[in-house]
């Protein structure tokens, strides 16, 4: 596809003529890579010790190229990810959550892997045109969904302190768990309800083995005027993308 | 937790199948599981190994320096103990 106004948005909820991949999915799918990608990022010069700090990285490299790939279905990848405004975006607003404390990450990576996992799991079992994206990332998410879980357990039953941060970072993200099972048009073959039941179970028992609690809370805000998937973010999602785009914005065209 | 409370675990990584296990380096961890995948995100990365061992380095038993002398220096001087002077006999293919 050949580079477009910044207002790209009209063009994305139609399929995309050469692929027959529908765009808004593969918009979804790759701002959710995406998006993540670049929080994880942000933990580089800062990880609590260098070995997860390369643990998380290259969890970060790996949502980086997947999003690489179901952005270039949808048209240029750098217009994509640096020239959207932020209401054009559809990630879920999960993953754009900030970092937080290292709980609060672990978090995250914990509702978002499982999640992840389950849903290229489907994908790739499939014939649709995300069958072999899919085949590749499903290894890759079944690993940072082990290295979410693995540290769940350690924080979830590790020292008091580590339990109560953990159980609080839990309930903290747990209102944006909701959104990740509404139906995206053109995954048309995902059984979103065997999806959301598979996750609950996940999550159940690790959270158990961890001697953590799964949060009660409602598992979306009452008072949200929409959700990601719409293009409706929260508040530090703005400031994230300034950051991510304003290199590409200040020098348009700039190569290393 | 800071690094000081984690112990520190030495990684062997084999490369292939039918090569053995080769020291990579090492690492700080809490326990084995995760020394294990630090491991993998440390040292195999780029497609380097199939295996990977990992092993608590005060489970290691080391020569000193000190001792170098008595440990190492007779070898020097005893060529005669390498296959060199071993004459193959005619014949034989596969030694």
């Amino acid at each position: 596809m050949t580079a477009q106004p910044a207002d790209t948005r009209t063009s994305l909820t139609t399929v995309s003529r050469e692929t027959d991949v529908p765009a808004a999915a593969a918009l979804a799918l790759g701002d959710d890579a995406l998006v993540l990608s670049h929080r994880l990022g942000e933990w580089i010069g800062h990880a609590p010790v260098l070995e997860e700090e390369v643990a998380l990285t290259n969890i970060a490299l790996d949502l980086l190229g997947q999003a690489r790939v179901l952005l270039s279905m949808v048209g240029d990848e750098d217009e994509l990810a640096y020239l959207r405004e932020e209401r054009a975006f559809t990630n879920l607003q999960l993953v754009e959550q900030p970092n937080g404390d290292f709980a609060h990450t672990i978090a995250r990576q914990l509702y978002f892997s499982v999640y992840q996992h389950l849903l290229y799991g489907q994908l790739a079992a499939g014939d649709g045109p995300f069958a072999p994206l899919a085949a590749k990332a499903v290894k890759e998410t079944a690993y940072h969904r082990d290295h979410a879980e693995q540290w769940t357990l350690r924080l979830g039953d590790g020292t008091q302190a580590s339990h109560e941060r953990m159980q609080r970072a839990c309930e903290a993200l747990w209102r944006f768990t909701g959104e990740m099972f509404q139906p995206v048009a053109g995954l048309d073959s995902v059984d979103w309800t065997g999806l959301e039941a598979a996750w609950l179970e996940s999550l159940e028992d690790v959270l158990r083995r961890a001697t953590l609690t799964l949060p009660e809370g409602p598992r979306s805000a009452p008072w949200a005027a929409g959700a990601g998937r719409q293009g409706v973010h929260t508040e530090p999602f703005g400031r994230m993308l300034a950051e991510m785009q304003h290199l590409h914005r200040s020098h348009p065209g700039a190569t290393w | 937790m800071t690094t000081a409370d984690w112990p520190l675990w030495e990684v062997f990584v084999r490369s292939r199948r039918g090569l053995s296990h080769t020291h990579a380096g090492s690492l700080h961890a809490p326990d084995a599981e995760m020394a294990l995948r630090n491991a993998r995100d440390l040292y195999t990365r780029r497609g380097e190994g199939v295996s990977i061992w990992v092993v608590p380095s005060a489970a290691i038993t080391a020569s000193s320096p000190d001792e170098k002398d008595p440990f190492f220096e007779p070898a020097a001087d005893k060529p005669y103990r390498h296959p060199t002077f071993y004459e193959i006999p005619e014949g034989v293919k596969h030694l």
